[in-house]
């Protein structure tokens, strides 16, 4: 009897997370003109509209541009922050990492105005690459996290054996380290893409005019109207930010299964 | 192979001294072991000797040439680890071929050396496969394996069978020792265990608190402790305050309590030089408990069970004359005595040794 109840309210709870989510596919694949129920039929007919609008496609790019240089940038410096953090005794390391992780408790907005703010002092203007940057700040945590979670865990042992073996530093660090921490350098990356792609709050305070990323392209577009095409670009975002995501952990998995310790 | 030498090594952490000032031979070819208790520096000397650390004063001589200042990857050392610390994204064979690729060995002969590699540590058939599906002393081995196939100068080994079960540790240490014969490297090999370090040596290196107590042969080192340490650590050894009362005529008569006068033979006692305060030693094994009267030439004294520790094939008792408990280990005869019962202790003073007290 209890556990009918426990069972139910799990249903409950399930379909409160993720009813609104499965009405947008659905709907994206309504073909009535308005973005709401009743459907009147199924149709790929506002994913071709959307394949053909100028303005998402523009946002698509900057977007996926955007994602993938935050990761490449997020990844680069996590993994070496890590590495200084592990593996070498640095004056204050707990402030620093403390400082590095901070982002992640700061409210987004606080660190949107304040990044705004200080550039704002400095007198430099809104630019692409000052996107990036907010995008860098607010990602690197995640790589870190995940990063040095994992470097942990590669014993200091199977460096100095190699490096006994002849492999300089370097050497040592390309043949052993990196393969062995290749899971959570990819698991990492992939957290930078997925939530820049996705962000909005920092975005909108940090965009150039005329920039647009998909979620402020979705929002501006809310603005005017709701219509279908928005449904249909929600589907593709939600089939990107979760199936990467996925698509991601398996090849991890695969990978650590592989060589695994 | 090469010798190695340390000059006048002192090593520091902060205020912390790991290494007292302190200098060791060890001759090319030689297996020399380090042995004592955790923190006692003999890990820190290794891996001073590897490279990982660099000494605070001292010297370094790896084959006559003064090593301070070079990297641990171009001292071309084989160091083996207590955990194996093989690398588990790599075939075993990638993983013996490892430093083969960092010299200059042709491409054409490194199949040849890693199978000649794993044929010595009689692994040949486990080259495909991959560190985790291997057993502890399997892995054991294929460290080794990499080790050894780099001909190193230096074969360092830490603690290298002290995660491995204890039926396995003693086939290991054979077949570690066999090993080392067969291809004459010089090698350190760091343990706190005495018995390794009584079967496996040339030299015994004895450390305590940073400091060398006595270097010497596995014999040497048992029969002929340096120092009370020394005698407490290679096996349990009984130890009392007594006074050196004469020397002379191959002899070093010792006034103990318990046993009184003792003549011990003069090499067993090499660092008394006059008379004054001594200290007896009596190792646990060479104390005999018995009903009979004393064998001649022997030392005997009366005494109660107190205490009887079951071993298999020994027992350890504990056993009191007078005031004092001591300890014996005997071979099992017959059946083993009980607490309670009284006894005769046996001693020859041929089985003795003296320290100066």
């Amino acid at each position: 009897m209890g556990w009918q109840i426990v069972r139910a309210w799990t249903v409950l709870v399930y379909l409160f997370m993720f009813l609104p989510v499965a009405v947008v596919v659905l709907l994206s694949f309504n073909a009535s003109q308005f973005g709401s129920f009743p459907m009147t039929g199924f149709s790929f007919r506002w994913f071709v509209e959307l394949a053909q609008n100028e303005a998402i496609l523009r946002a698509f790019r900057t977007s996926v541009v955007l994602g993938l240089l935050t990761a490449l940038i997020s990844t680069t410096l996590g993994v070496l922050a890590s590495l200084a953090l592990v593996r070498y005794r640095v004056a204050g390391a707990n402030l620093i990492s403390t400082l590095l992780i901070a982002p992640i408790l700061v409210p987004e907005v606080v660190l949107a105005v304040a990044l705004l703010l200080f550039l704002n002092f400095l007198q430099i203007n809104k630019s692409f690459t000052l996107l990036l940057l907010g995008h860098v700040i607010f990602t690197l945590p995640f790589v870190i996290l995940v990063v040095q979670a994992r470097l942990v865990s590669i014993k200091r042992d199977v460096e100095e054996a190699a490096m006994s073996l002849g492999a300089s530093p370097q050497q040592t660090f390309f043949q052993v380290t990196l393969p062995l921490m290749l899971p959570a350098v990819l698991a990492g990356a992939l957290f930078a893409f997925t939530i820049s792609f996705d962000d909005i709050t920092g975005t909108l305070f940090w965009k150039p005019g005329g920039v647009e990323t998909v979620p402020t392209q979705i929002f501006a577009m809310l603005r005017n109207s709701i219509s279908p095409e928005i449904n249909a670009l929600g589907t593709v975002m939600i089939v990107m930010t979760v199936g990467l995501p996925l698509l991601g952990l398996a090849i991890a998995r695969k990978l650590s299964t592989k060589g695994g310790n | 192979m090469s010798s190695v030498t340390l000059n006048n090594i002192v090593k520091r952490f902060g205020n912390f001294t790991a290494v007292h000032r302190s200098s060791l031979e060890i001759p090319e070819g030689a297996f020399v072991t380090l042995l004592g208790p955790s923190g006692c520096g003999k890990t820190t000397n290794l891996r001073m000797i590897a490279g990982l650390l660099d000494p605070t004063e001292g010297e370094i001589l790896i084959g006559g040439k003064r090593v301070n200042d070079v990297p641990i990857h171009k001292r071309n050392l084989g160091l083996v680890f207590q955990n194996y610390a093989l690398f588990p994204h790599k075939t075993v064979a990638d993983n013996v071929a490892f430093g083969l690729k960092y010299r200059n060995v042709p491409a054409s002969e490194i199949p040849k050396r890693v199978s000649d590699a794993l044929e010595l540590v009689q692994l040949p058939h486990v080259a495909h496969r991959y560190p985790k599906e291997l057993s502890g002393g399997q892995q054991q081995r294929i460290a080794l394996a990499r080790a050894i196939v780099i001909e190193p100068d230096v074969l360092l080994l830490d603690e290298p069978l002290s995660a491995l079960d204890a039926n396995l540790r003693e086939d290991m240490r054979v077949e570690l020792k066999r090993i080392q014969e067969r291809i004459g490297v010089t090698t350190v090999f760091v343990t706190h265990d005495q018995s390794e370090a009584l079967a496996m040596s040339d030299q015994i290196v004895v450390m305590s608190a940073g400091r060398v107590e006595q270097v010497g042969a596995p014999e040497e080192v048992y029969n002929t402790p340096a120092s009370e340490f020394v005698a407490n650590f290679l096996g349990a050894s009984n130890i009392f305050d007594s006074q050196c009362t004469a020397i002379g005529g191959g002899s070093v008569t010792v006034d103990a309590p318990i046993f009184g006068q003792v003549a011990i033979p003069a090499d067993k006692a090499p660092r008394i030089e006059g008379q004054g305060p001594a200290k007896l030693v009596v190792r646990a094994e060479k104390l005999h408990l018995s009903q009979d009267a004393a064998p001649e030439g022997g030392v005997s004294v009366p005494a109660t069970v107190e205490t009887v520790d079951y071993q298999g094939q020994a027992v350890r008792y504990f056993v009191r004359a007078g005031d004092t408990q001591l300890q014996a280990i005997n071979m099992i005869d017959g059946h083993p005595f009980n607490e309670g019962d009284q006894v005769n202790l046996h001693l020859r003073p041929q089985d003795c040794a003296a320290l100066p007290g």
